[in-house]
């Protein structure tokens, strides 16, 4: 892909406003359609998009694996965390009133930071399921 | 619908099958759209259409382009399809009709979720969330044991596919000949054995 030069120019224009969606997505879940699992996606998209246009090793390192790796794991236990810190306040498990003094606002809160964590986990996977998949060469015979 | 489907099961080059996929996907994303399900559609068209696409791609890189000639005719997995499809269709003679909203699913928590008013805090009084986007409310707050286990799922398919593929004893694509550190050769020599079968099956 390294001679499309109307490929790559494009590409380096989308690529910023293919993050800034995903954000959107990401923390206008509360009022739109979208949340977590989809501004994960999209999210993963630009970089995947990026992987193709300028090959796998500018890629890794833009996304260096070894992040990607622990992006993985801190999604999950950002979202569990949350429900634990619940737990220390004095509430259940995920039971995001206790997080402020304002059950409502606490509710809001508890439901931005699990959904950070649900979109870090998504796009993290994402990413390293596709350098998995790109960084394997054909078998040979 | 029906066409993609049918042409995905004819074709034998796989390069088509793979965009026929994308194409069912973003179809059946626009019948999500008309039901009103706008959130599961745009996962749909985000994953199934979008993500799913380059794997698969990602995928035929390393597989064939053309489908393997079948040797003949079996009848049975068409047998097994349509007895499959007769049980599903009989089950869904039971169930109550389209939108009924007397229906057990629109009867047991769905109207607490939809007024906002579920009791979540210790003493027992009912939290207005007011989010407006209620499939997130319902998703990240009343039902957030089921998310949290979705990306525990995600957690695991991702630490799966790495495992499989090996992607850790690629940090920096060593060449062909220089050696991997011992914990990794082990890897190494495993994903080698296992070049014989199709890749394909680790994106199911």
């Amino acid at each position: 892909m390294k001679h499309h030069f109307v490929l790559r120019v494009v590409a380096k224009f989308a690529i910023p406003f293919i993050l800034l969606y995903a954000f959107y997505v990401q923390f206008h879940g509360d009022f739109g359609p979208g949340g977590g699992f989809q501004a994960g996606v999209i999210f993963a998209a630009a970089f995947i998009l990026y992987a193709l246009i300028f090959g796998l090793e500018k890629a890794r390192q833009a996304a260096p694996p070894a992040a990607v790796r622990i992006g993985i794991a801190l999604g999950v236990l950002i979202y569990a965390g949350t429900g634990v810190a619940g737990m220390l306040l004095g509430g259940k498990f995920l039971d995001y009133s206790v997080l402020a003094h304002d059950p409502a606002h606490g509710q809001h809160l508890g439901i931005l930071i699990v959904e950070f964590g649900v979109g870090l986990t998504v796009a993290s996977v994402m990413i390293s399921v596709f350098f998995a998949f790109a960084g394997r060469r054909r078998p040979e015979g | 619908m029906a066409a993609t489907a049918i042409a995905i099961v004819r074709l034998r080059n796989l390069f088509a099958v793979v965009m026929l996929s994308g194409l069912y996907s973003l179809l059946s994303a626009a019948i999500f759209v008309i039901l009103d399900a706008v959130d599961v559609a745009f996962t749909e068209a985000a994953v199934g259409a979008g993500i799913t696409t380059v794997l698969f791609l990602g995928t035929l890189v390393l597989t064939d382009r053309e489908e393997k000639e079948r040797a003949r005719f079996s009848p049975w997995p068409l047998v097994v399809v349509l007895i499959t499809g007769a049980a599903l269709v009989f089950g869904t003679l039971d169930m109550p009709g389209f939108g009924d909203p007397n229906a057990p699913a629109n009867k047991h928590v769905a109207p607490e979720y939809l007024a906002d008013k579920v009791r979540q805090n210790p003493s027992g009084e009912p939290v207005t969330v007011g989010i407006p986007n209620v499939v997130t409310t319902i998703l990240a707050s009343y039902r957030g044991y089921d998310t949290l286990g979705e990306v525990t799922v995600i957690f695991t398919a991702g630490i799966g596919v790495l495992l499989l593929l090996g992607a850790t004893a690629r940090h920096g694509a060593p060449a062909p000949g220089d050696t991997p550190a011992p914990h990794l050769r082990l890897g190494r020599r495993r994903k080698q054995e296992g070049n014989d079968d199709t890749p394909s099956g680790d994106t199911a």
